[in-house]
């Protein structure tokens, strides 16, 4: 599971992660039950103090994303829990909002976005396009 | 909290230079601790001080409860140095560096060494001085870390560095405090691999200490607002370490609890347009008043 961090002036390494993570979960990339790597084996792949991976486990523990077992390293939590599709509304929410954004930076309206993600979308499906 | 490192009002003058002045300050056990500041700062002054390299002519330095000048053989023993000069014998040859060391460290670990020799690639037989700067960096942190210190000090250990040596470095200190109850302290002018390491920070510069602190404390406690005000913000908004303004519009870069600040801006009469969290490198210009200098890349 590759997950990459920028210091500096982004958003905090732990928030980073975080986001990350609830990213790969509510892609399905990262299933209820995966095993995530231990605090320092991810402390070290990523080249952050281990506290920072802790604090990003614990966070997400607390919002159901991942959860601790006693002894057993870290897992992903069951997608059926009441905070997963709330989650992905909301990650989801952050993405139309940033698109309608740049569509009104680039001086589209609501129709044409609409147009276009329903264009992009069959392309996706493989259908044909006029 | 348990310390590993105590030095209580440490000063330090050279004619007419005040290397370190009145220096207070404790590093936690288990922390990563980093040191920031620019070239001639007192860094490595300080750090030699935790060393036993110097003595302190104001103040007193303690390392697990004990003076390293009077009994360095209890503590640098449980020590792991990196000096920025790197300091080896240039005529020794790798191997012969270990055996060297071995000798010293009751608790050096010759397979752990021998592992580190091989990641790091470097010849047993290589003379030292044959050895580029980044292996000689390897070499030196080989010596630091086989015998798995329980406080790891590092003087500007990335400096002059490739990318590679680097991540070896960054990864041998989060190694190191992974392993309970160790603590790594650094100096760096680095910013952003302090940023990833280090839990703890002191910023120093010319000598004096000017923030040391949790770094989560830090980077709650300062903040980057943007305001409008009629006319000038207030000489007198408490926390304000540096103010600039572009456009009509106020950057003001603040220290102290962000909600009585936010709160503070408006009862001033500011409107405020944004709020940020500002990078290390502009919290230590605004306590400083002057850039962090870079030493040489």
């Amino acid at each position: 599971m590759q997950l990459h961090i920028t210091p500096g002036d982004g958003a905090p390494i732990y928030r980073q992660i975080i986001d990350q993570v609830k990213n790969l979960v509510a892609a399905g990339r990262l299933k209820p039950g995966d095993e995530m790597p231990t605090i320092r084996a991810l402390a070290q792949q990523l080249l952050i103090n281990p506290n920072t991976v802790a604090r990003a486990y614990r966070d997400l523990e607390s919002q159901g994303v991942l959860l601790s077992r006693q002894g057993s390293g870290t897992v992903v939590a069951d997608g059926g829990s009441p905070l997963a599709p709330g989650e992905r509304k909301r990650l989801l929410t952050k993405q139309v909002d940033k698109l309608l954004t740049e569509a009104q930076h680039l001086g589209f309206d609501e129709e044409t976005v609409i147009e276009l993600i329903k264009k992009r979308n069959k392309k996706r499906s493989g259908e044909d396009i006029s | 909290m348990e310390t590993v490192a105590r030095i209580t009002h440490l000063t330090r003058r050279y004619k007419r230079v005040t290397a370190l002045d009145d220096i207070s300050l404790e590093i936690p056990k288990g922390c990563v601790f980093g040191l920031v500041g620019g070239n001639g700062a007192g860094k490595t002054t300080l750090i030699k001080h935790l060393m036993g390299m110097l003595r302190p002519q104001h103040g007193t330095v303690e390392v697990f409860g004990m003076n390293p000048i009077t009994d360095p053989e209890k503590v640098l023993v449980r020590m792991g140095y990196l000096s920025e000069d790197r300091d080896l014998p240039g005529w020794m040859r790798v191997h012969e560096l270990m055996r060297y060391l071995r000798a010293f460290y009751p608790n050096w670990d010759p397979e752990f060494a021998e592992e580190l020799r091989e990641q790091f690639q470097l010849d047993p037989h290589a003379k030292l001085k044959t050895l580029s700067r980044g292996q000689l960096a390897q070499a030196g942190l080989l010596g630091a870390l086989a015998h798995r210190p329980d406080f790891l000090v590092l003087d500007e250990p990335s400096s002059g560095l490739d990318p590679v040596v680097r991540r070896d470095i960054l990864s041998a200190i989060i190694r190191t405090v992974a392993d309970e109850g160790r603590t790594v302290l650094f100096s760096s002018h680095l910013l952003d691999e302090v940023d990833r390491v280090a839990d703890h920070m002191a910023m120093i510069y010319k000598g004096q200490l000017l923030l040391n602190a949790p770094m989560e404390t830090i980077k709650t406690e300062h903040t980057r607002f943007t305001a409008k005000f009629d006319g000038a913000p207030p000489e007198d908004l408490p926390g304000l370490l540096h103010q600039a303004e572009f456009n009509g519009e106020w950057t003001l870069l603040c220290h102290g609890d962000r909600d009585t600040l936010r709160e503070s801006i408006t009862q001033h009469g500011g409107t405020l347009l944004e709020e940020q969290e500002p990078s290390l490198e502009d919290i230590f210009v605004a306590h400083a008043g002057a850039p962090l200098q870079p030493s040489e890349a």
